[in-house]
């Protein structure tokens, strides 16, 4: 469904977050990968995880945001960032990788590969997880008041084909990924910029300042004429916040820079509104000790959500969570050019990393029919009035 | 505009109080669409508004304001709307590259100690420039809506800097020329805040406002239908000092909002 045209007089765009400018009558600018949304007419690319772009409303809108907050690993999070690569790759758009701890290289020989022969595969599993069709052939006869309640879905997916599939098994080849055009930043190889009376410290400052010239150079404001084809620029930039950014404030409680990051999300932001990129920033949140920070932190950002992997921690031999690999919270949603946003059904969320997919399940409880429960109580009963009757041991009176 | 709202607040285009400082603030919420009713409440009432976006472009609001059936783009042509696109002009100021006369109301972000003299020179032009359109059209009292003014903490500008910039906007525009202000604040989660926070510029700013409106979620847990709660704090108002405080539920629709009381939400109806 295209979206709706809204046709003002003069050349200000009020659909999108960006300025480039829609065309009403003739050819449609359509940018490979994207897809307008369904609620407002926002152009979204997918995150590469077809569950995630379901829980945070479609996927991600261009202009905007994703702060990710690590889990204690980084293991997850990494996953998510080279799946949000990946996905730029086999559309076509252009990246840009900012990574402190390891070479942007080494990121990027490590995307797993797309899987483009199993469509049949994965629309069979579509097909059975659609939504109840109006007529159904099986009515119900005892639980018939529950008739019109929607089917409930535990695996989060949309029925749209947007996205792809990802084999974590294997990385991509080479040719693929040589083929897509990638702009690295490698803080550790940067030369410190001794400019006295900036806001930011050195390397944010030449972080912020590689990425304008980027998306001034390769004409994602608009600013170069429209010669080329538009394409989008997906940024990922791996844990932000953490020292080797020269940063402290993952390890002080008052630290001496505590609003570069702050400024940093904000001036990026600014950045995003007025060009066609995607931003994913990783951070990590459980080394920060000022609760405040990550308040101002998720605020700064569109969209915002929290990884939090049970290995290490004693959830990991929990009965309930034995078949999830973590957590998944979802602290803010953006709205977006309007009122009111995707507001989600529920917020317990899990996710689960299986080798063809990442899943995000709605986490419910079991029923509570287990046979131990019902054996705990046996054997207390026992053990309560062993000594008197011998015979019938659950009859107390 | 929503109608619901002007009811609670008794207030319409044609007749509302003048000289009122309304806060709105926010706890793990967000209280945003109260900035949108009060910018097309405003709009519609033909004030001159001044409007320090600082948090979104231009067209977001823009856009939400054609929902709410104003056109922010036809307001600004015609000089009832001043916008300060704070967001998309920070790029430069931050990199220092745009040292010109135009980023002097953003002077906040080179340097943050210095406070927001810069910021409070614009408004104070801004809101004296009254009735110079064409064919000699002038606007009713002035108004300046301030979107998220707690952003300014982020950016390391100090507590007290921002209670100073506030007091001075109050005296010009609420005393001195009989208009109305709205600011919004957002504040942390936690009540043991740290001494140089939100929460103390918030504390600050009620103290100092007419009309607070306080929104957060529902303090019994998440609820699909019910968005939030928002509560309405009468603090003073010209001869009458009363202190009258309400809290209703609100739902937020693609158009507009709908208030009502504490329990007669349609979803439990």
């Amino acid at each position: 469904m295209a979206a709706p045209m809204r046709g003002m007089a003069g050349s200000s765009n009020t659909g999108n977050t960006t300025s480039f400018q829609k065309k009403t009558h003739s050819k449609l600018v359509s940018i490979p990968g994207t897809r307008p949304s369904v609620q407002n007419g926002q152009l979204l690319v997918s995150s590469g995880v077809s569950s995630l772009d379901y829980v945070i409303g479609g996927g991600l809108a261009v202009g905007t945001l994703l702060l990710v907050e690590e889990d204690r690993f980084d293991s997850y999070s990494r996953m998510l960032l080279k799946y949000f690569l990946a996905e730029g790759v086999v559309c076509g758009h252009e990246l840009f990788l900012a990574s402190a701890r390891d070479h942007p290289d080494e990121i990027m020989q490590e995307l797993p590969s797309p899987i483009v022969d199993d469509v049949a595969g994965i629309k069979m599993s579509e097909g059975q997880s659609q939504p109840s069709d109006p007529e159904n052939p099986d009515t119900m006869k005892i639980a018939w008041r529950y008739q019109n309640q929607p089917r409930v879905q535990t695996a989060l997916v949309s029925s749209m084909r947007f996205g792809h599939y990802y084999d974590v098994s294997k990385t991509m080849e080479p040719e693929l990924q040589q083929a897509a055009k990638c702009h690295r930043f490698y803080q550790l190889q940067e030369t410190p910029v001794t400019k006295g009376s900036s806001p930011l410290p050195s390397p944010y400052q030449a972080l912020l300042k590689s990425i304008q010239t980027v998306i001034r150079k390769e004409g994602f404001d608009g600013s170069t004429p429209q010669s080329k084809v538009r394409n989008v620029l997906r940024l990922g930039l791996h844990s932000l916040g953490s020292v080797l950014w020269g940063d402290d404030v993952c390890c002080n409680d008052n630290p001496a820079h505590c609003h570069a990051l702050s400024t940093f999300l904000y001036a990026l932001r600014g950045l995003l509104r007025s060009s066609l990129s995607v931003a994913i920033v990783t951070v990590p949140s459980h080394l920060i000790q000022n609760r405040a920070v990550m308040g101002r932190i998720i605020r700064l950002s569109d969209t915002a959500i929290a990884l939090e992997s049970f290995r290490g921690s004693e959830k990991e031999t929990n009965p309930l969570y034995k078949d999830y690999h973590g957590l998944l919270h979802v602290h803010q949603l953006p709205r977006l050019n309007c009122l009111s946003c995707e507001v989600p059904d529920t917020k317990d969320l899990a996710f689960k990393l299986k080798r063809k997919q990442f899943t995000i399940e709605r986490l419910h409880l079991p029923p509570d029919l287990s046979e131990t429960v019902s054996r705990v109580s046996k054997t207390e009963l026992a053990a309560g009035c062993g000594s008197t009757a011998t015979g019938n041991k659950h009859l107390d009176f | 505009m929503f109608p619901e709202l002007n009811s609670i607040l008794n207030a319409t285009p044609d007749g509302f109080k003048s000289s009122d400082f309304i806060l709105v603030s926010d706890r793990r919420a967000d209280a945003s669409f109260l900035i949108h009713h009060h910018l097309s409440f405003y709009l519609r009432a033909g004030c001159k508004v001044c409007f320090l976006g600082l948090v979104q472009s231009f067209s977001h609001y823009s856009a939400v304001g054609q929902r709410l059936g104003v056109s922010l783009a036809q307001a600004r042509e015609k000089g009832q709307l001043v916008f300060l696109e704070g967001l998309k002009n920070s790029i430069g100021v931050v990199l220092q590259e745009d040292t010109s006369q135009e980023t002097q109301p953003l002077s906040y972000l080179r340097t943050p100690g210095a406070g927001l003299e810069g910021l409070f020179r614009f408004v104070d032009r801004c809101v004296r420039q009254r009735g110079d359109g064409d064919a000699g059209e002038s606007w009713g009292p002035p108004v300046l809506l301030i979107d998220d003014l707690s952003v300014l903490l982020s950016l390391g500008v100090s507590v007290g800097a921002i209670l100073d910039f506030t007091l001075y906007c109050q005296a010009t525009v609420c005393s001195e020329l009989q208009g109305n202000m709205v600011i919004l604040v957002r504040c942390e989660e936690d009540a043991d805040d740290d001494e140089e926070g939100s929460n103390l510029l918030q504390r600050g700013l009620v103290h100092q406002c007419n009309l607070a409106l306080h929104v957060e979620g529902l303090p019994t847990g998440y609820c699909r239908d019910i968005h939030g709660q928002m509560s309405v704090w009468w603090r003073q108002g010209g001869e009458t000092i009363y202190n009258q405080r309400k809290i209703f539920h609100f739902k937020l629709h693609d158009k507009g909002a709908s208030f009502f009381a504490r329990g007669t939400s349609s979803a439990v109806l």
